[in-house]
């Protein structure tokens, strides 16, 4: 298993003036702190055998207020957002004392995958508004409902459910201490990447807050490819499905023929 | 040693598969079954998603069905006319099947029908062989001769339109009970993953009376076609035929039939019938408990399944 350890330093060393020339809290007027992050590599290939891993990213913020800075008052967010799917939850009832399923939501374009990291718990660093507008947060990812007519009363239900088995699944997760400033304006943050993490073009997102208002954000896209004859496999299954289908039977063709000659009583 | 199956999305223990493969194919070799409608169950058991256990079930029946085929071929007991007509049905009824199957799958309730219909067909066809065959064991206990059929009673389905005559089962017949007795069939292959032998083998000597002789490789010709059709439609449409899993259920279970053929001929076959029964019993009431019993979490999540 290859540890996926993608690292970059960042180049840009931040202009040593930026924090003296301005009194705390003016600073955004004049000059907005800048963010950047960057991983050593857009793609993680990833072999059947993948139990999970961590993925290190490093960032930069520049035009930062030093004295804000210091009294703690810069705080970083870090997403690995999964492809973006449908997702529809079901719930079962009791009818005739068998469980079945009775109801489901569909919601709209979720991501398949969550993982993030922050200096501290989110919930501490900004009010929930400001989490919900952004849809920053396990709790805050927008889910809507397909086709929804209903009266809404379960809705809630059925977010909850929703969010309380993907973080089950390992699929969502979060780290309120998994960012780090290794120097006053560096700092890394490590992303848990689950074992079943789900193939595609995943995107990295940083949020910079400054006392607890979002002042920027930036984000690269980060391609997770499966590699190793499993995967192949499953690639054959969906592009090429009758070709497949008929290798399957011709498989069983052999291995029962093959069987027949080799116990065969002469 | 865990590998991971590619189509079903998890990682098993290989030798659980293997094992479960030659259990059940010791068992289908012992009392002459295909196997489909044990290993269906157990893969469930095992947490394979019934989607992908019943379309590698069909996989899996093709291998071992295969090999009793070409037996029958060579010793011309398969009377292909009577089997093609069946096989009108079987793809008939395997086409209507999937598409029920898919529809099923939308609609999230894919996974209760297979099982609610493994209940039914297992609980049905279990209790009636244990019946059948403690009534023959008490039978030769007091040494009675067996209870002889009723002769020359015209049935009802003799009675059908459309007759044709099947000169190697030497029968005259219409078309439309065996029709309809193939696209049964070829629904139960779909949904359930089964090839329906043992269904259609006593529908044929009981109902039509075909001659016991041909009724085995018949119904073994259709089942062939029939599951081979029915997986390369399964793999098609809901992509869910695991050769990984099913390849690793045909080598045990190929290996594991000559073994039970063995032992199969030094049972008697009342004893066989019974155990048999028993076990078929024990597999529904399996799948019935899991109908019942309150599950950890009522509720689960789809993500992007269908597109």
């Amino acid at each position: 298993m290859r540890l996926l350890a993608a690292v970059l330093t960042l180049l840009c060393l931040l202009p040593a003036a930026a924090g003296a020339q301005w009194l705390p809290g003016q600073s955004t007027e004049a000059v907005r702190e800048g963010l950047e992050i960057g991983t050593s590599t857009s793609e993680i290939a990833i072999t059947s055998d993948f139990h999970g891993a961590d993925l290190t990213i490093f960032g930069a913020l520049s035009n930062t207020d030093q004295l804000l800075l210091a009294i703690g008052q810069y705080d970083v967010v870090v997403v690995l957002e999964g492809p973006r799917q449908d997702a529809t939850v079901r719930k079962k009832e009791r009818v005739f004392g068998i469980w079945v399923n009775t109801r489901s939501m569909t919601f709209e374009s979720v991501p398949h995958s969550y993982s993030m990291s922050s200096s501290r718990m989110i919930d501490d660093l900004t009010t929930p508004l400001e989490l919900t507008d952004q849809g920053i947060g396990i709790d805050h990812i927008p889910l809507t409902p397909v086709g929804f007519v209903g009266d809404g009363s379960n809705l809630g239900e059925f977010r909850d459910a929703f969010r309380r088995l993907q973080q089950g699944g390992g699929f969502y997760d979060r780290n309120p201490s998994g960012v780090r400033f290794v120097s006053s304006n560096l700092f890394k943050a490590s992303l848990r990447l689950p074992a079943n993490i789900p193939n595609g073009v995943h995107t990295v997102r940083a949020y910079l807050f400054k006392s607890g208002t979002l002042i920027t954000e930036e984000s690269l896209p980060l391609r997770v490819i499966k590699t190793g004859i499993e995967q192949t496999i499953t690639d054959a299954a969906h592009g090429q499905p009758i070709l497949y289908g008929c290798a399957a039977v011709l498989l069983a063709v052999i291995t029962g023929w093959g069987a027949s000659l080799i116990f065969r009583k002469d | 040693m865990t590998i991971y199956l590619p189509i079903a999305e998890l990682s098993v223990n290989i030798f659980i598969i293997l094992g479960m493969g030659a259990a059940v194919g010791f068992l289908s070799g012992m009392f002459g079954v295909g196997g489909g409608f044990l290993i269906t169950p157990l893969l469930i058991f095992y947490n394979i998603p019934p989607v992908v256990a019943v379309a590698t079930g069909a996989n899996q029946v093709v291998a071992s069905s295969i090999s009793g085929a070409i037996t029958h071929f060579r010793r011309g007991t398969l009377d292909v006319k009577l089997g093609t007509v069946l096989l009108i049905g079987g793809l008939t009824g395997a086409t209507v099947g999937i598409w029920i199957f898919s529809l099923l799958r939308a609609i999230g309730q894919l996974d209760l029908i297979i099982s609610l219909m493994y209940v039914i067909f297992l609980g049905t066809v279990g209790g009636l062989m244990l019946l059948e065959s403690i009534n023959a064991m008490r039978r030769a206990a007091r040494n009675e001769p067996p209870a002889p059929r009723k002769p020359g009673h015209q049935h009802w389905v003799h009675r059908l339109p459309l007759k044709v005559r099947f000169k190697k089962s030497k029968i005259f017949l219409s078309v439309i009970p065996i029709v309809a007795l193939g696209f049964a069939i070829g629904i139960l292959t779909s949904i359930m993953g089964v090839g329906g032998g043992f269904i259609m083998v006593p529908a044929m000597i009981y109902l039509l009376r075909i001659p016991t002789n041909v009724v085995v490789g018949t119904s073994l010709f259709q089942i062939i076609f029939v599951t081979a059709y029915t997986t390369i439609v399964q793999a098609a449409t809901n992509f869910s035929v695991d050769i990984v899993l099913a390849f690793i259920l045909m080598v045990a279970g190929v290996i594991g039939a000559q073994y039970g053929v063995r032992v199969g001929q030094k049972l008697r076959g009342e004893q066989l019938r019974a155990l048999l029964g028993l076990l078929v019993l024990a597999v529904g009431l399996r799948l019935a408990i899991a109908l019942v019993v309150t599950p950890a979490d009522i509720y689960s999540v789809v993500i992007g399944a269908h597109n």
